[in-house]
């Protein structure tokens, strides 16, 4: 398929795999470790899925960062979305991958076994034209996710206000990509050597909004894409600017990345959004400036301010370690409950829900002992 | 793709591989994955059609608890019933309950038909003679029940089957969506024909008969909401007279079936898990036509897990593999038949997926419905 397999030629992969081998120099008496965060839920999709982690040296080890978007929300806006579902005529649109999110009262695939009228949708315009489509109902959209996907919101906010759609609302739930970072440069126990820097969210918010990163905490960041080959090029161009002593922010997934990201998408956020003062995130906390919500203008179609959500704020979990994991500090194996109480069929927590979370990623792509792993990659069946 | 050995200059050294904690909890989570997986919910939802871990888990506790005998808890796709005349025969049935009824390549009365008739096949009957019951909604075009009843009888006659006895029920508007469609199946096995996983060993190929998730994608496409355009048609087709050809050029073949819902993901760790062998797959041979794996990586969903209508996954003698790939190969639906891997007996009841770069991954169990990634 064009646009992909260039992205998965094996040869390329070889050549890369030998640069990074020769830059990390794993068999090096004094061996540097490497230690990388990939920031978001679609690297670390893509390093498990192609078995990344077990062709890497020894000495180059990636951690799994916080974006994704399904890992991040608390407990408590599940809560208000499975209570959105069941208020009468209310039709309940979300993206697939929050369907089985758990909430303290189960997940939105629950509530629509047991009658609420919950559907799946792959854009905020599908749920739009549900509402154009059944005017005697009430149509909420759960709107989730980073920079990449609050354009499609607003352009559907907009378009709504257009059209005089009066029976849609949007739940919005939307981060930003920026104030978690900071937080995990900010927390003690994370020694980083640098960072592969978020594809998506940088084709909106471009790339200077990384700045700070090589800046201020003095690490590097390379902006990378999903394939295979894109996180592979990504981590050399790491290690040839820690080689040669530079600290910068480069743009490995120019093809799609520019510069200023999207001018476009950027104002009709602005149009649309506000920064909330602050926003839970599930396991991290509390973060400032951090959540986006429908501004004044747009308080028609603000599910916030037309429904009265029990808005009840819930504690993960106890056995639930989803902040260290989002944070990189622990392992997705390192949980205490991960592959025993913690399973993709009984989540405890987000992160093995998404397909982008680290613990479902790791569970189902990458639990393999790493000699049976390199076993299974030199054989030839 | 050579597999570098390291010696870590100091064992202290946190690497990005398994350290020893890390092949402990994968070692306590095989153990727990043993286990066969627990009813916890106390309604149905859709998870538990979807023909992975949750359906599992309520065939387990419900109809096996309920039903418990001797052919049942084989859990095969058919029975296989000895007659007191010593023949053999294989017995299957299936509901289908598609939408929309009609898609590229085929209606649900293909479906009915073919379903039933290869579940058959994969027992290695020759499939003989069908059952059809209709659950009907109030308001259902007879036109429509006519055309669809037109390719029912296009497919049996195919298929070399006869449709022998039915049923009709209606129901009121709203309590059925549009019909429903149940089939059950008759064949007689050949004697001295085995086909049984506990036949399996290690060093056995296993070969599809053709490319994989085209009906699944035709179907998902087909579905209004989404305005995906791309060139796919369902393969529903039956493979009976394709699996006679393989088996008379290999007959040694240990076992067979057709990855229906779920895919060849979740037929490959049924295997895994009955048999307690491994399976490595190859990701470089697996045969997805392009517009397939397109559509696949737009809506984040792996073509091992969608199901196939007219294929059939076979694991066969490594000595009479190349005569059975070549007899498939000269037979109309069998051209793109390959071997895609191999049993070992080296990774445990696992499935492992070979990728393009010589990494390796785990291919598990679904959970329920493949549900689509947001970005």
């Amino acid at each position: 398929m064009r646009f992909v397999d260039e992205f998965r030629d094996p040869a390329a992969a070889r050549l890369l795999l030998a640069a990074i081998e020769d830059m990390a120099d794993p068999s090096a008496p004094d061996a540097e470790h490497f230690k990388f965060m990939e920031v978001c839920g679609g690297h670390t999709h893509t390093i498990y899925r192609h078995g990344l982690e077990h062709v890497l040296p020894r000495n180059v080890e990636l951690v799994h960062g916080p974006g994704c978007p399904v890992c991040v929300i608390p407990m408590g806006r599940v809560d208000d979305a499975m209570w959105l579902a069941e208020q009468p005529d209310v039709i309940f649109t979300s993206f697939g991958d929050m369907m089985r999110v758990p909430g303290s009262k189960g997940s939105l695939l629950e509530a629509k076994a047991r009658g609420a009228d919950v559907r799946f949708v792959y854009s905020p315009l599908d749920a739009l034209k549900l509402a154009v489509d059944n005017p005697t109902k009430k149509v909420v959209f759960f709107a989730v996710g980073f920079e990449t996907t609050a354009p499609s919101t607003a352009v559907t906010l907009i378009r709504a206000r257009e059209l005089g759609v009066t029976n849609f609302s949007v739940f919005s739930n939307h981060v930003t990509i920026v104030p978690p970072l900071k937080a995990i440069l900010d927390s003690p126990d994370m020694r980083l050597s640098g960072f592969l820097g978020p594809g998506h969210v940088s084709t909106v918010v471009g790339n200077r909004p990384y700045r700070f990163v090589p800046e201020v905490y003095g690490k590097p960041i390379v902006v990378a894409g999903f394939e295979p080959l894109d996180i592979l090029a990504s981590v050399a161009m790491l290690l040839r600017q820690i080689r040669e002593g530079r600290c910068e922010v480069e743009n490995q997934y120019g093809r799609v990345v520019r510069e200023d990201g999207n001018p476009a998408a950027l104002s009709l956020m602005a149009q649309v959004f506000e920064l909330r003062p602050h926003f839970e995130w599930r396991g991290l906390g509390f973060i400032s400036q951090s959540g986006l919500r429908l501004n004044a203008d747009f308080a028609a179609w603000d599910t916030e301010r037309l429904y009265d959500m029990p808005g009840i704020r819930v504690a993960d979990p106890k056995a639930c370690q989803c902040g260290e994991v989002l944070k990189g500090v622990l392992k997705p194996w390192e949980c205490k409950v991960f592959g025993t109480a913690c399973t993709p069929e009984t989540p405890i927590g987000t992160c093995m829900v998404s397909p982008e979370g680290a613990c479902a990623a790791y569970y189902n792509f990458g639990r393999m002992h790493r000699d049976a792993a390199q076993l299974v990659g030199q054989s030839g069946a | 793709m050579t597999v570098r050995t390291v010696t870590l200059p100091d064992a202290t050294v946190q690497h990005s591989g398994p350290s020893f904690a890390e092949n402990e909890v994968i070692e306590r989570i095989k153990a727990f994955r043993k286990r066969r997986p627990r009813l916890i919910d106390e309604i149905i939802t859709m998870s538990h059609g979807a023909g992975g871990k949750s359906s599992a888990a309520l065939v387990d506790a419900v109809f096996v608890e309920g039903f418990r005998n001797e052919q049942l808890v084989q859990l095969g796709d058919g029975a296989v019933l000895t007659l007191p005349s010593g023949e053999r025969l294989a017995f299957s049935t299936d509901s289908f309950v598609v939408q929309p009824l009609r898609f590229p390549g085929g209606s649900i009365g293909h479906l009915a038909v073919h379903g039933t008739v290869n579940d058959l096949a994969m027992a290695g009957a020759r499939p003989s003679w069908l059952s059809a019951a209709f659950v009907l909604e109030e308001g259902f075009k007879i036109s429509e029940l006519q055309e669809i009843v037109a390719d029912m009888a296009a497919a049996a006659l195919a298929a070399g089957v006869q449709i022998v006895t039915g049923d009709t029920k209606v129901v009121p508007t709203g309590a059925a969506d549009g019909l429903f469609i149940t089939t059950a199946g008759v064949g007689v096995i050949p004697a001295g024909r085995r086909l049984a996983a506990d036949r399996v060993q290690a060093g056995d190929k296993v070969v599809i008969s053709g490319y994989i998730g085209d009906h699944g994608m035709a179907v998902m496409l087909a579905r209004e909401s989404l305005e995906l355009e791309a060139d796919i048609c369902s393969d529903t087709a039956s493979v009976s007279d394709l699996v006679q050809t393989m088996l008379a050029a290999a007959p040694s073949t240990r076992w067979m079936r057709d990855p229906t819902r779920g895919g060849v993901g979740t037929v490959c760790n049924e295997l895994a898990q009955v048999t307690g062998l491994g399976i490595v797959l190859d990701e470089r041979v697996l045969p997805v036509r392009p517009a397939v794996h397109g559509a696949c990586e737009m809506l984040g969903i792996d073509p091992l897990y969608v199901a196939n209508e007219g294929k059939f996954l076979a694991v066969l003698d490594p000595a009479e593999t190349d005569a059975a790939l070549a007899a498939m190969r000269a037979h109309p639906l069998g051209g793109d038949a390959v071997v895609i891997g191999e049993i070992t007996d080296k990774i445990g009841a696992t499935v492992a997926l070979r990728t393009q770069f010589g990494g390796t991954r785990i291919v598990d169990m679904l959970v329920g419905d493949p549900l689509p990634r947001i970005c």
